[in-house]
């Protein structure tokens, strides 16, 4: 269940963020505390971003900035910052950003299912959206948690 | 067979969801093609049919001898599934 890994103190509600990078930052600060990263692993999302631009910017709206499993990932882990305002990624199809979901992945079957849990997420367009829109804890944890409608073949 | 590869950054997160989606698509459209994910310096030296990545990494394909397509938006299913339709 996606709501294991995004539990309530994982997912942050703010009005506004300076930047991107603020962004990023502010995403990754519950993953920081749980030693879920180390600080190297923002290091290597802004060196990705600066080298290939924001390819982890999936859909509009939405961003999923991460790092490879050496780069600083220290367990497997999720967080969601929401941004009322939004803010710009410099992905002129996708910007204005207000959902930003940091994902941590070590390795192993557990992350396959983790990431996987979010494809059917951000998939199926309504729950995608009832997401993007949500403006509490609440409601975000009601997206989240909403068992998806859509048969797998 | 034909092979489908999607590329992203670092070949974990963004390319890894669009690849569950494209094996959903596939099954939809009753194709069957080896679908698998990587990053972008792996993919250089990996042969497949066609490529699906998001527009900024599709930009640093655009010399390899797969078919490449850039998506603006990752999760748009649609664009997706007409591309593999068309092209596969």
């Amino acid at each position: 269940m996606l709501a294991n890994w995004l539990t309530a103190g994982n997912i942050q509600l703010t009005e506004r963020v300076d930047d991107w990078q603020d962004a990023v930052r502010q995403a990754a600060a519950p993953l920081l505390a749980q030693q879920a990263i180390a600080p190297d692993y923002l290091q290597a999302i802004f060196h990705s971003h600066a080298q290939l631009g924001p390819y982890y910017v999936l859909a509009p709206g939405l961003a999923m900035p991460h790092a490879r499993p050496e780069e600083g990932a220290l367990k497997n882990g999720l967080s969601l910052l929401r941004i009322n305002q939004g803010v710009s990624f410099n992905s002129a199809e996708n910007d204005p950003v207000y959902v930003v979901i940091m994902l941590c992945a070590v390795s192993g079957e557990e992350h396959l299912n983790m990431i996987g849990e979010l494809a059917d997420l951000f998939s199926d367009e309504s729950r995608l959206q009832q997401l993007l829109s949500a403006t509490t804890l609440a409601a975000i944890q009601a997206a989240i948690s909403q068992p998806s409608v859509e048969k797998t073949p | 067979m034909k092979k489908v590869l999607i590329v992203c950054g670092n070949g974990l997160g963004s390319s890894f969801i669009v690849e569950m989606n494209v094996k959903k698509i596939l099954a939809e459209l009753g194709k069957t093609a080896e679908v698998s994910h990587t990053d972008l310096t792996t993919a250089r030296s990996e042969t497949a049919d066609l490529i699906l990545s998001a527009q900024d990494i599709a930009d640093r394909l655009a010399d390899h001898s797969a078919q490449v397509f850039g998506l603006s938006n990752l999760l748009d299913n649609a664009r997706i599934k007409a591309i593999l339709a068309e092209h596969l």
